[in-house]
């Protein structure tokens, strides 16, 4: 079938007539609009997952290869003294950008959600945390561990790459998996309306047969199949779209950005992809349609 | 306007036509009998682009229907009109579209209920049936509609298989009148027919070639029809 603009306005425009020489069909046609719309709604959640662990591990990947934690073991009396002694290291080691001890408040609250609110952190030998924040240029994590090593006996680097290695890996594995189910759900699509659409013209044989004799060419044929499932495909791919949407609306957001079940929605211009769902389901159908009416009108008078 | 040289039809195993040389010239009004099973509608349906034939030359206006493609043969079959045996509609629009049907497919719609389809619906008796669906037509009914759908485009050719199969004598001599103003007009007709009575009412109007189906092969029948 040629494919350029004025065709295509002709198509969306429909032919009423074309329309008609196929007899409409009442329960399938739901099925496929059915069908379309619950692949469209699964479809909207693979983007979310792929959307949401790409920008997850990006943010990971970034933010947590700029920071570091030293830790400082020590007893009570030298705690303080070790503290000082890393963070005049901590100055003069090419690649760090700032670094601070935290306070007794900071860390009360960081263990706040283990131990409850009325923990009495000066009891105990809890050790000293130390916030690196690296430069553009990063820093070198063995020297530096060396030199702790050498002159605080206490302090542990942790430079976050132990975990945060494999998180990132699994939230670009899960962005992947993300990305496969939306096409995976494309070719469902295009499988079902094959299917659909070779039940289809198989019913219509006989009209199929009526409009050769009477000189209808295979495109005209064609048309009014492909027409009719493109739109069911669009529709009910719209409104599983819609109905997507609202359903990520609805999901709880919480104000801890870094936590990956809540994160999970559109954010920004993410809410616009979507959209692109149905005109795909549509494209699918329309492809689809079209090869299997090409396919089974050879094969009929 | 339909050529045939040397033609050959074979069903699976036997020939069922043989060597059959046509020529069916523009204005020119044919019979086709013979026996049943002789291959009337075979031949019908080579002269429609419906079937290729296993040996032999057909040409459709001109060009060999071995090198038409689908499309092609579409737009012979806007030039050839068709009533078949077993007439088929579209079962669920009306009768008159169904009549239209042809200049519908082929982007006539303006016309398509216009004048031309009344005045050839009364010609066929049908317009107090236009609205009925095709299920509710009697036998005589339909081979009617489907001779009105057969004309309808004004096609240069009329191929009729037992047009007059399901129909009594006065509709049959009226369907042969239409077919007969339709040859005047310089269209070309080929009815195929074991109704010799039929056949003689004929050739009191126009001058109509007998051809006869035996053997597999085709004859030009006598005078004596």
């Amino acid at each position: 079938m040629k494919f350029d603009l004025t065709s295509l306005k002709a198509f969306i425009a429909g032919d009423r007539q074309a329309d008609r020489v196929v007899p409409p069909s009442g329960f399938t046609a739901q099925l496929t609009v059915f069908a379309a719309g619950a692949m469209a709604f699964l479809a909207v959640f693979a983007l979310a997952l792929s959307l949401a662990s790409g920008r997850l591990a990006k943010q990971w990947g970034d933010e947590l290869a700029r920071s570091a934690t030293i830790r400082i073991v020590a007893p009570l009396d030298q705690r303080a003294a070790q503290t000082d002694a890393a963070l005049r290291i901590l100055e003069t080691t090419k690649g760090v950008a700032t670094a601070r001890a935290l306070t007794d408040a900071e860390q009360q609250a960081l263990l706040a959600p283990w131990f409850g609110p009325d923990l009495a952190l000066d009891t105990l030998p809890v050790p000293r945390l130390i916030e690196v924040i690296e430069d553009s240029d990063g820093m070198d994590a063995v020297g530096l561990r060396l030199r702790l090593s050498a002159e605080v006996p206490g302090a542990i680097l942790d430079d976050h790459a132990r975990w945060r290695a494999p998180l990132i890996k699994a939230a670009s594995r899960l962005k992947t998996l993300g990305w496969l189910s939306i096409v995976l759900i494309a070719a469902a699509v295009a499988a079902m309306i094959t299917l659909a659409a070779h039940a289809a013209l198989a019913a219509n044989a006989q009209v199929i047969t009526v409009l050769r004799l009477v000189g209808a060419t295979d495109d005209y044929i064609a048309q009014a199949f492909i027409r009719r499932f493109t739109l069911r495909a669009l529709s009910g791919a719209g409104v599983g779209m819609v109905v997507g949407m609202i359903a990520m609306l609805l999901l709880p957001s919480g104000n801890d950005a870094a936590s990956f079940l809540t994160g999970m929605g559109f954010q920004g211009w993410h809410w616009l992809l979507p959209l692109f769902i149905p005109l795909l389901a549509g494209g699918v159908a329309f492809a689809a349609t079209g090869s299997a009416a090409r396919r089974t009108l050879r094969e009929l008078a | 306007m339909i050529e045939l040289e040397n033609v050959a039809y074979s069903y699976g195993g036997g020939e069922l036509l043989s060597d059959i040389s046509l020529k069916l010239a523009p204005g020119s009004f044919h019979f086709l009998t013979g026996p049943s099973g002789a291959g009337k509608t075979t031949l019908m349906k080579l002269c429609y682009g419906a079937l290729l034939p296993t040996a032999g030359h057909i040409r459709l206006f001109g060009a060999d229907v071995r090198g038409l493609d689908r499309d092609d043969i579409a737009l012979v079959r806007r030039r050839v009109g068709v009533v078949h045996q077993d007439v088929k509609f579209l079962d669920h629009l009306s009768v008159s579209d169904n009549v239209s049907l042809p200049l519908t497919v082929s982007g006539r719609h303006a016309e398509a209920g216009g004048a031309d389809l009344h005045e050839l619906m009364s010609w066929v008796g049908l317009t107090n049936r236009a609205d009925a669906l095709p299920p509710e037509l009697s036998g005589g009914e339909r081979q009617r509609a489907a001779l009105a759908r057969a004309v309808i485009m004004s096609p240069d050719v009329v191929l009729a298989d037992e047009p007059t199969g399901n129909i009594d004598w006065e509709m049959s001599q009226r369907l042969l009148r239409l077919l007969i103003e339709l040859n005047k007009m310089g269209k070309t007709v080929l009815i195929a027919t074991h109704d010799l009575s039929l056949i003689r009412a004929t050739k009191a109007h126009v001058q109509a070639r007998v051809l006869r189906i035996a053997n597999r092969r085709i004859q030009l029948a006598g005078a004596d029809l």
